[in-house]
Order: C-alpha cells, then sequence, then structure tokens
C-alpha cells in the first residue's frame, strides 16, 4: 500500500432533493417546454440524474416576452436599492444552500467537490455580492450619471463551470437594470435549475430571470429572438456565428471565447510553487477551463528539471469519483468532449510530439483522461494551437524573453497568460507585450468578481467582473447628439452656454436610445 | 499678366510614403459646381494589403511610445494643421461648395479636434483603467491597451471633420490606422497625410486610402490581420456584409453612424478601440 492509498471520503448525495423531472423556469414558474426532453447525466458514471425540459423557439420566444414584460412593468422601474437587496438575498442563498449547490455541480459536472466546494460555489455567492453593491450606484460605473440598462438580455453558458458563468451573467446583468433570459449549456442544466428554486425563495419578481434548458438550437433561438443583448460563453467557433447572426441589429455582445494560454517559466522562477502554478493552470477542472495554461513555455536551461518534476507531481494526482473529497481530477464532461480530447492527443502523437500521462487507473464506467504532457512540441503542432480543453499540457522551450513573447503571442487567441520569474522588472515589461486579456504573475487560474475577465483578438470581445463587467450591461444616458454638444462644449467656450441651454432630450425609448448607442459592439 | 499654377498630384498615403495606387487607377474628384479638381488615386485591394501591413508594423512602435510621447506628436498635427488653415479652407470651399466661413469653421473644428484627443493621451488610462481590490494577497491592475490594426471607412459627407474625428481618437491608445477618406471629397485627406507626415507621426501608424469604399471595404473587413473595423462612414455601403465579414476573425466592429454629430468627440471613441488588460501579481513578504 501506497501513501496515496487511502480510504474513499465521499461526500453524501443526501443533501439533495433532486426532482425527477424539470420544467423551462419561465415567468417565475417550472412550466413545460415544447422540444423532447432530454436526460442529464453524471459524466463519472454514465448515470441518469434527471430528466430536463428542452425549450423550442415558441419557449424562448415566451422567455422573452416574459422578461420583457418583468423589464418594462417591474425591474426598469425598480430603484437601485431594491434591486440590490434582490440581489444580496440571492447571495445569501446561494450561500445557505452551498454544499447543496457544490454536490449537484460534481454530480452534473464531473469535477472534484474540493474544486465545486471551494471555488466554484463560493465565487458565485461573492459575484453576487459585489455585483449586488453596484445596483444603487451606477453612476459611478464610468458611463456617466443616470446610465440606463438595456432590456432584456440573452445568455447562453457552457458546461465547464456552470453554475459560476451562470453567476458571471446574471449578477451584473440584474445589477445594472437588464432582465434576463439564460440557456444553461445541455449536459450541465441542473444547478441552474436548482438556481431558479432559490429565486423563488428569494421572490425575485417573475420574469426578471428565465431558464430554458436544451441543446445548441434552443441558444441560437435565444440569439435570434428580441433580445436588447446577447452574452456568450464558449467556443469560439459558435462565438464567430453569433457575430454574424447579430451583424446588423442593434444588439449589443459581448463574446467570451476560447484559448490557448502561453504558462511562460523563466529559470529564475520559484520553482516549487511554478510547478503547482502550472499543474493548476492546466489541470484543474480537468483543463475544462477557457484561460487554462495549455502551452508551457519554459526557459530552456531549467526545461528537464521543470519536465521530470512536473511528472512527479502529476504521478500524485488521484483522479475519480469527484464526489470523493480527495479527488484531484474528476471526469471529462461528455462523451463528446473526451473523443475531441483523445482525437488531438493522438495527433499530437502522430505530429511528432513525445506523449507522457500519468500512471493512474482509469474506472471502468464515464468518461476518464488521464493527465497527460506532452513534451518536444513545436509551434506548427495543433496541440500547440488548438484549444484541447482537456488535461493535456504542451511543452515548448524558449531561450530570451524575447522569444517566449513572440511565442506566447503566437496565437489567434489572446484570453490569458502566466509568468514565473522572481524579476518584478521582467514580470511587468512581458506582461506589458503579451497580448492577453488576463496575466497571472506566479500564480495562475485566479478568479474574483472585482477583476474584469475577458479576451484578446478571436478570444472574444467584452469584459465579465468588475466595473468593466457592469458597463457592458449599460449604455450611457447621453443620446449621440447630447454628446456632441458636450464635445462641443469642450473644444469651443462660445458654444457652451447654447449646449447649456438646450440639453439634448435624453433619449428614453428602447428602439432609438439604442440606435444612438452604435460604438456599443465592442 | 498672371502666374501659371502648379496643381499637385494626389496620391495614397502608405507607410509614411506617397505612391500611386499600384493598380494604376485614378479618378476624376470635380468641384461642387462640376469643375475638375484631380484625378485621385483609385486604391485597389493589394494597396489596401499594404497599407494593412505598413499598419501592422507601426503598432509595436506607436504603442509602445510612452502616452505623453504620443500626445505631443498629436498635438504637434494641430500645430502644422493651424500653419495650413488656408490651403485647407480653400481645398473645403471648392470641393464643397460651401461658404469661406462654413470651410473655416470646419478646419477649426478639427484642429481643435487633434488638441482635445491629444490631451487624452496619458489620461484616459487613468479613466478606463482601476486597481481591482481583489479578495487575496495580489496587486491586481486594469489597463485599457490599443486594440492594434483598425480599419475605418471615414465619413463621406466631409473633406476633413470626419476624417479627423475618425482617425484621432483611434490613435490616441496607440492604434496604427488605415482610413479609408471620402470618396467625393478625398482632397483634404490626402493634404491632411502631408501634414501627418510631417508630425512626427511614425509611419505607417496612419495610411490612408482614396477609392471607392465600396469596393476597398470588404477586403478589410475581411483581412486577417486587421483588428477593429469602424464603419462610422460605411452607412450607405452594405455593411452587414462587412460585419459579417468581420465576424470571421472577431474584429471589434463599429457600426455607422449618421448625421452632422457622426464621430462625435467621446471618451467612448478612444476607449472602444482598447482591451483591457487585468494583471495579477502576487504580494509577499517572503
Amino acid at each position: 500500500m501506497s501513501f496515496l492509498e487511502y480510504a474513499p471520503a465521499p461526500e453524501s448525495r443526501a443533501i439533495l432533493s433532486l426532482r425527477d423531472r424539470y420544467g423551462l423556469f419561465i415567468d417565475g414558474e417550472f412550466v413545460d417546454g415544447r422540444g423532447t426532453p432530454f436526460q442529464t447525466i453524471s459524466p463519472a458514471n454514465e448515470e441518469r440524474i434527471a430528466e430536463i425540459a428542452s425549450a423550442n423557439t415558441e419557449d424562448v420566444a415566451d422567455a422573452v416576452a416574459a422578461a420583457r414584460r418583468a423589464y418594462e412593468r417591474v425591474w426598469s422601474k425598480m430603484s437601485g436599492r431594491d434591486r440590490g437587496k434582490y440581489l444580496f438575498r440571492i447571495a445569501r442563498l446561494v450561500q445557505e444552500r452551498a454544499r447543496e449547490l457544490a454536490v449537484a455541480e460534481s454530480l452534473d459536472n464531473g469535477k472534484p467537490i474540493k474544486e465545486s466546494r471551494d471555488v466554484d460555489v463560493p465565487l458565485v455567492a461573492a459575484w453576487f455580492f459585489y455585483y449586488a453593491g453596484w445596483a444603487d450606484k451606477l453612476d459611478h460605473a464610468g458611463l456617466g450619471a443616470d446610465p440606463r440598462a438595456l432590456g432584456v438580455a440573452g445568455q447562453v453558458i457552457p458546461w465547464n463551470f456552470p453554475l459560476l458563468m451562470l453567476a458571471w451573467k446574471i449578477a451584473p446583468a440584474l445589477a445594472a437594470g437588464n432582465t434576463v433570459v439564460l440557456k444553461p449549456a445541455e449536459t450541465t442544466p441542473l444547478t441552474a435549475l436548482l438556481f431558479a428554486e432559490i429565486l423563488q425563495q428569494a421572490e425575485l419578481p417573475a420574469g426578471v430571470v428565465n431558464i430554458v434548458t436544451g441543446a445548441g438550437e434552443t441558444g441560437a433561438a435565444l440569439v435570434a429572438a428580441d433580445v436588447d443583448k446577447v452574452a456568450f460563453t464558449g467556443s469560439t467557433g459558435v462565438g464567430r456565428a453569433i457575430a454574424k447572426q447579430v451583424a446588423g441589429t442593434q444588439k449589443k455582445v459581448t463574446l467570451e471565447l476560447g484559448g490557448k494560454a502561453a504558462n511562460i517559466v523563466f529559470d529564475d522562477a520559484p520553482i516549487d510553487q511554478a510547478i503547482e502554478g502550472i499543474v493548476n493552470g492546466i489541470f484543474f477542472n480537468q483543463g475544462h477551463v477557457c484561460c487554462a495554461g495549455s502551452r508551457l513555455l519554459v526557459q530552456e536551461n531549467i526545461h528537464d528539471e521543470v519536465v521530470d518534476r512536473l511528472k512527479q507531481r502529476l504521478s500524485t494526482l488521484r483522479l475519480g469519483d469527484p464526489l470523493d473529497k480527495n479527488t484531484d481530477i474528476g471526469a471529462i464532461n461528455s462523451a463528446a468532449q473526451l473523443a475531441r480530447i483523445r482525437e488531438l492527443s493522438d495527433v499530437g502523437v502522430a505530429e511528432g510530439a513525445e506523449r507522457w500521462s500519468a500512471p493512474c487507473e482509469l474506472p471502468a464506467e464515464g468518461f476518464w483522461f488521464a493527465p497527460t504532457i506532452f513534451t518536444g512540441v513545436e509551434t506548427s503542432h495543433r496541440i500547440a494551437r488548438e484549444e484541447v480543453f482537456g488535461p493535456v499540457l504542451s511543452v515548448l522551450s524558449f531561450r530570451t524573453p524575447q522569444e517566449a513573447i513572440a511565442k506566447a503571442n503566437n496565437t489567434p487567441y489572446g484570453l490569458s497568460a502566466g509568468i514565473w520569474s522572481d524579476k518584478g522588472s521582467r514580470i511587468l515589461a512581458v506582461a506589458d507585450q503579451l497580448r492577453a486579456g488576463v496575466i497571472w504573475a506566479n500564480t495562475f487560474n485566479r478568479f474574483d468578481p472585482a477583476s474584469p475577465f475577458g479576451g484578446y483578438k478571436e478570444s472574444g470581445y467584452g469584459r465579465e467582473g468588475g466595473r468593466h463587467g457592469l458597463g457592458a450591461y449599460l449604455a450611457p444616458a447621453t443620446s449621440r447628439s447630447a454628446r456632441a454638444a458636450r464635445a462641443v462644449e469642450a473644444s469651443a467656450p462660445a458654444a457652451k452656454a447654447d449646449a447649456e441651454a438646450k440639453p439634448a432630450p435624453a433619449e428614453r425609448s428602447r428602439r432609438t436610445s439604442k440606435s444612438a448607442e452604435k460604438g456599443a459592439a465592442k | 499678366m498672371s502666374r501659371l499654377t502648379v496643381p499637385k498630384t494626389y496620391k495614397l498615403f502608405i507607410g509614411g510614403a506617397f505612391p500611386r495606387s499600384e493598380s494604376g487607377r485614378t479618378y476624376e474628384v470635380t468641384s461642387a459646381s462640376g469643375g475638375f479638381l484631380a484625378n485621385a488615386a483609385k486604391a485597389s485591394r493589394k494597396d489596401a494589403r499594404d497599407a494593412v501591413v505598413a499598419a501592422r508594423g507601426a503598432v509595436a512602435g506607436w504603442a509602445g511610445a510612452t502616452a505623453y510621447n504620443r500626445g505631443q506628436v498629436l498635438y504637434r498635427i494641430a500645430e502644422l494643421l493651424e500653419g495650413r488653415r488656408a490651403q485647407f479652407v480653400a481645398e473645403i470651399e471648392e470641393a464643397e461648395g460651401v461658404s469661406r466661413a462654413a470651410a473655416g469653421a470646419q478646419v477649426d473644428e478639427a484642429i481643435d479636434r487633434w488638441v482635445w484627443y491629444a490631451g487624452w493621451a496619458d489620461k484616459f488610462a487613468q479613466v478606463a483603467g482601476n486597481a481591482n481590490p481583489v479578495a487575496g494577497p495580489y496587486f491586481n491592475l486594469s489597463v485599457p491597451e490599443p486594440t492594434g490594426v483598425v480599419a475605418i471607412v471615414a465619413p463621406q459627407d466631409s473633406s476633413l471633420l470626419g476624417l479627423v474625428s475618425a482617425v484621432a481618437p483611434a490613435l490616441v491608445a496607440g492604434n496604427a490606422v488605415v482610413v479609408v477618406a471620402s470618396e467625393r471629397f478625398p482632397l483634404s485627406a490626402i493634404s491632411l497625410a502631408e501634414v501627418l507626415a510631417t508630425s512626427d507621426v511614425p509611419k505607417g501608424v496612419v495610411n490612408v486610402l482614396t477609392g471607392s469604399p465600396a469596393e476597398i471595404a470588404p477586403w478589410l473587413a475581411s483581412h486577417a490581420d486587421v483588428n477593429a473595423l469602424d464603419l462610422v462612414g460605411a452607412g450607405a455601403l452594405d455593411w452587414i456584409e462587412l460585419e459579417i465579414a468581420a465576424a470571421d476573425t472577431l474584429k471589434r466592429v463599429h457600426r455607422p453612424e449618421q448625421g452632422a454629430d457622426a464621430a462625435a468627440p467621446t471618451l467612448e471613441r478612444i476607449v472602444g478601440f482598447t482591451e483591457t488588460k487585468t494583471v495579477w501579481h502576487t504580494k509577499s513578504l517572503r
């Protein structure tokens, strides 16, 4: 018996009281969907968890209509203070039911309970707490006094952080005064439906948040529906399709898409921390992370040492039951994703990289992939260019900071990057030159509601988190003509009196004020 | 006996040089009353691609310049434009058929707009960025950085002011620009390029194309090395197709604006061509 073998310590499922069937959450109630229902399963053992309704185009239209009514009659008229109080209530309810949510998340998604319990769910509560406080302080959001909500937000989220992505989307939208129709991912709808129950407990007015479950067609229907804002997190391919779909409309869009982050390790890095950071960077959440540090760039003179120590460390990771409190690596979320990871790994070998997988036993049932490292990877290899979205790390080397920067930026993505060095001035200089939206220095995969998150280039546009994330759901109060008057005021003192005497009318109607908000599609 | 004047050949402005269109094409530019003014260069797809290459080459230097330096260079443009005010007034008067006072007002506003944007260069990051109080021992800072290469379809109904209103804000943060000038009023755009060429604006930072926006814009919209597309003056084009083409590489797209206050000076126009970068740095006494 090695020191790694000890008794199972599973978190109890008894805390869950799941229903056998879940409907769509529209206008404050669960209703039947008109699409064909589907089963959500646990990826760890392929057991059925519950039957989930599927929303067709009419269901989506109903949800959007409910959101529109709630926006016009209730939410847009409510004070920011009261909106904030609802969000505080939600944050508290999430904390109260934290363990239940964590168990449900690990069951439905396959991620280790220690991650859902210690990362996902606490951040969900933090996100609602953070944005709750903004609701009555929108004048300070950076868009000038009295900014407007956009209206109805259609939000489509992925399966890798189901409840956390829900919080990233719903909290700022509601704080800014929008109402919401959210579509969870097909394979992970469970916690969104538990969240709907939390909304009922919070007595959030009906229609302010609507949740429509289903597959990709449901999401496409939502993007096409009469919404004022589209927020999407997911693959770059789908993001591109959404950008085309909304072209020519007045819909405001934010896209948080794929990544192929470089994690750069200089030879003066604190090596123990770096090894932990590299492991956390790519093997956190089975590598199902858009900002995962999937390309390790190691300075050439420490390459062999880093690779050896990584292999040692990976050999101690425990892969298995997501609900076991000792599990480090959980299940791959779906059969389809597992196939994609296997395919790209095979391509890695075929293209000449050397594969090493941690020697761990994979359970017979469910979807599993051992933590894997590829060495001898070249920048032209597909495993160095394409997002694997799994526990697969590609190792490349570099000699000079310039080479590291060039290699790191040699990707159409630009979501995140990591830098490991003991030299502060070098960290800041390298950070300046990396074309990525989030950069972690001597750490990786840190998230906080106060910290903006989002990508450069083909990793999407717009930010989530912080003041910037709030701005994604707001428009300035001023119409374009009012802004012009302000600028005349700024550049020509003589025109000032005139501009003040005739303030441009604040365009309040939904359509006209949106058309004034042209630069919005950033 | 009156002196015979020396008319100017109006060419493109790419990478700091004034080439003719590689296609050899020109088109006739006439005054408001229909008289001949010049044969302007009619830029081709190749010219547009050359301009993007020049712009890409200029991004690192311009974005890497200090904000103070960028502000001084932009202010320098205003100084030189002021010195050539009479030339621009005459050009606009003739091309647009407006009164001297109206042409003068347009030039004055254009000059003042450079001054206004010049002043933002070393300030907008303080307004658009911030420190983030994250729950942990981290120094966490969000700053705006330039998006990269910005392709612009300039407002089509003015010679100078529309062009300046579209180009100046993109330059503030450190982007490089490829701009398609007004098809009907292209001459002031090339005269402005002469100002830019002598204002310490590094070569390639601004590239000016004249010709048909309907012909050139699709190549810029689909160009994989363009990061953002400003369609401010593209209202009369099939701009939805341009937005769709831009989606292939997820360019940031700014939709068309109509009316007298199109491209009005705002902080949003600067920030709209930036990306927020957030850097987390550990704090430790160790």
